[in-house]
C-alpha cells in the first residue's frame, strides 16, 4: 500500500476542506476503500477519517414521516433496528443479504453508496479499464463477462453497481443528503449514481469534497411496510454478490395495485429503478399475470453485453417471483436466509 | 508519513503505540504485540481468519486501520480463556471437532463470539449457518462448528441461569 497522510478532522467544514484537496479520499468504515489500497486500485494521497465525526451515526425520524439515516450509521445496526426492520422490510432484508456479519458490522451507509463495482477487469490493474483508468479500454467486453450488465451499459464500460442496500432505496425514493464547500444539498438515489456513456470514471453525482451525511426516506415510503421484498439470486448461498437482483414494495386494497414500487439490482452501474414497470401496475390486478407483464416491460430494454444474455430472462423470473413475494406479504420475521431464493416462501413457486 | 500515537486496549490490557497509518490492526496484533492467533488468510475481507472483536462487534482486522481504532477496546483469541480453563465456546469447539487443521478457528471463535452476543440467530441451525458466512473454513468442519455454536448457547445460556439465581 502506498504511503498516505492521515487526518481525522473534528468537524464536517474541517473534512471537507480536506478532502477537496486532490488525493484525498474519505474512510469511514473501510472495508472496500482499504480492499483497493491494497490491490493497488486505488492510491490516496491522504486520508480523510471521518469515521468519529459527531451527528452522522444517528437515525432521526422526521417531522413529517420521513427518516434521516446518518452517513456513518454501520448496516448491521440500521438492520437490526427494529422500528426501521418493521417499517423498511425491504430495506432491511437487502441489507441482511449483503457481505458478512463482520463486514455489516463495519460498514456505513454513505461507504455502501460509494463502494466500487466488483467487474474484475476494474480489480485487476493488468487489465484495461476505462473506469479505473479513462480511455485504456475495457477488457470486460470479449472478456468473462456473463455477471456485467444487461442495461444501461455502453461500449465504455459493462461494470454493475455492486450494493443490495441501494435497490430498495431507490425504489423507495430515497434522497442523499450531501455537503460540499457550497453547502448542503441533496440529490434523489436515482439521480446519484450515473451510467457509464463515453464517461465511466465520473460514477455519481459527488464533486471533489463532497460528503454524504446522511440518507433520506420520504413519508410516503412506510405506506409499503405490509407488502416489501427484497430477492437476490447468488451464485453461492451466501456472502456473495448478487447475479440479479429486485425490492418490490406494493400497496392492494380489494385485489388492486394501488401503488407500486420496483427496482433492479446487478443488472446495470446503478440499482436500476423500473418505472416502466411500476406503470404497467398501478391499478392492474394483482396476479401473476400482471407481474409477469410488468418484468417485460422491466426489460425491454435490456441487452447481453456479452456472455449474459441470461441474466435477462433471469431478471423476469427474479421480479415476477419478488412481486409474488411482496403480495403475499412481509414475513413477522426474516427468514433464516435473508432474500434468498432458497427460503421457503409461503405461496410462492420456486420455479418462477 | 511518521508514526502516529494511538492507544488500545487489547484483552484489558492497555497500549501506547506508534504506528504507521498504513497498519492493519490485524498487521499491528500479530507483527508489532506477537497476538498470532489472530490469523492473515486472504488480508481482503473475504475469509474471516482475521476476525476480531471491537467494542464487543465482529469485524475483519485485515480491513481496518489500527490508527481510525485509536482508543478502542480490542479482544482476540487470546483473551478468551480465563486463565487455563476454555471458554464454553472453545470447549465447545474440541468436543464437537469443529476444526480440522484449525487455521481458521480463531476467528471462527471470535465470529461465534460475536455471534452469540448479536442475539440474531438463537438455535436455528439455519440461522447459524447464514450467521457464520464470514468464516470460510476449507477443511469444511461446518457440521462441526454449528454444533459447537449450538452447544456453547445452551452452555451459556445455563450459566447465565445459574447467575441469574
Amino acid at each position: 500500500m502506498r504511503d498516505f497522510d492521515y487526518i481525522r478532522p473534528a468537524t464536517i467544514p474541517d473534512a471537507i476542506a480536506a478532502a477537496a484537496e486532490p488525493g484525498s479520499a474519505y474512510l469511514a468504515g473501510g472495508t472496500n476503500l482499504l480492499d483497493l489500497m491494497k490491490g493497488g486500485i486505488t492510491s490516496p494521497e491522504r486520508i480523510v477519517d471521518i469515521s468519529r465525526l459527531p451527528e452522522l451515526n444517528r437515525i432521526e425520524r422526521l417531522d413529517y414521516g420521513g427518516l434521516r439515516i446518518g452517513a456513518l450509521v454501520r448496516n448491521a445496526d440500521l438492520a437490526h433496528d427494529s422500528a426501521f426492520a418493521s417499517t423498511y422490510p425491504a430495506v432491511a432484508e437487502a441489507l441482511l443479504s449483503g457481505a458478512s456479519a463482520q463486514l455489516r458490522n463495519a460498514a456505513t451507509v454513505g461507504g455502501n453508496l460509494l463502494q466500487r463495482t466488483r467487474c474484475s477487469y476494474f480489480y485487476d490493474t493488468a487489465s484495461a479499464c476505462n473506469r479505473r483508468e479513462p480511455g485504456a479500454g475495457c477488457d470486460a467486453l470479449g472478456g468473462e463477462n456473463r455477471l456485467h450488465a444487461v442495461l444501461g451499459w455502453s461500449d465504455a464500460c459493462i461494470a454493475t453497481h455492486p450494493s443490495d442496500f441501494c435497490v430498495p432505496l431507490v425504489a423507495l425514493d430515497a434522497v442523499v443528503e450531501i455537503e460540499g464547500k457550497k453547502g448542503r444539498r441533496h440529490v434523489t438515489l436515482e439521480e446519484f449514481h450515473r451510467l457509464p456513456g463515453e464517461t465511466p470514471q465520473r460514477e455519481n453525482a459527488l464533486e471533489p469534497g463532497d460528503l454524504i451525511v446522511a440518507v433520506r426516506l420520504p413519508a410516503e415510503a412506510a405506506s409499503f411496510s405490509a407488502n416489501a421484498r427484497y430477492l437476490k439470486v447468488r451464485e453461492r448461498t451466501s456472502y456473495a454478490f448478487a447475479v440479479v437482483s429486485a425490492a418490490a414494495a406494493l400497496v392492494v386494497d380489494g385485489g388492486k395495485i394501488r401503488a407500486a414500487r420496483l427496482a433492479l439490482g446487478g443488472v446495470a452501474a446503478k440499482p436500476w429503478r423500473a418505472r416502466s414497470a411500476e406503470a404497467v401496475l398501478l391499478g392492474a390486478d394483482a396476479n401473476e399475470a400482471s407481474f409477469a407483464s410488468a418484468a417485460d416491460a422491466a426489460l425491454a430494454d435490456a441487452s447481453p453485453s456479452g456472455d449474459n444474455a441470461f441474466k435477462i430472462e433471469l431478471a423476469r423470473r427474479i421480479v415476477v417471483r419478488v412481486l409474488m413475494s411482496a403480495l403475499s406479504g412481509t414475513p413477522e420475521r426474516l427468514p433464516a436466509l435473508p432474500a434468498s431464493p432458497f427460503s421457503n416462501i409461503p405461496g410462492v413457486r420456486h420455479d418462477a | 508519513m511518521t508514526s502516529l500515537p494511538i492507544t488500545l486496549t487489547i484483552n484489558g490490557h492497555r497500549h501506547e503505540l506508534e504506528v504507521d497509518p498504513r497498519v492493519t490492526l490485524l498487521d499491528l496484533l500479530r507483527e508489532r504485540l506477537d497476538l498470532t492467533g489472530t490469523k492473515k488468510g486472504c488480508d481482503r475481507g473475504q475469509c474471516g481468519a482475521c476476525t476480531v472483536l471491537v467494542e464487543g462487534k465482529r469485524i475483519n482486522s485485515c480491513l481496518a486501520l489500527a490508527v481510525s481504532h485509536d482508543g478502542a477496546n480490542v479482544l482476540t483469541i487470546e483473551g478468551v480463556a480465563h486463565g487455563e480453563e476454555l471458554h464454553p465456546v472453545q470447549a465447545a469447539f474440541i468436543a464437537h471437532d469443529g476444526f480440522q487443521c484449525g487455521f481458521c478457528t480463531p476467528g471462527q471463535i471470535m465470529s461465534t463470539l460475536g455471534l452469540i452476543a448479536e442475539g440474531q440467530a438463537g438455535d436455528d441451525p439455519e440461522r447459524i449457518r447464514e450467521g457464520l458466512s464470514g468464516n470460510i473454513c476449507r477443511c469444511a468442519a461446518y457440521g462441526g462448528i454449528v454444533e459447537a455454536v449450538l452447544e456453547a448457547q445452551q452452555q451459556l445460556a445455563k450459566a447465565d441461569r445459574r447467575t441469574a439465581a
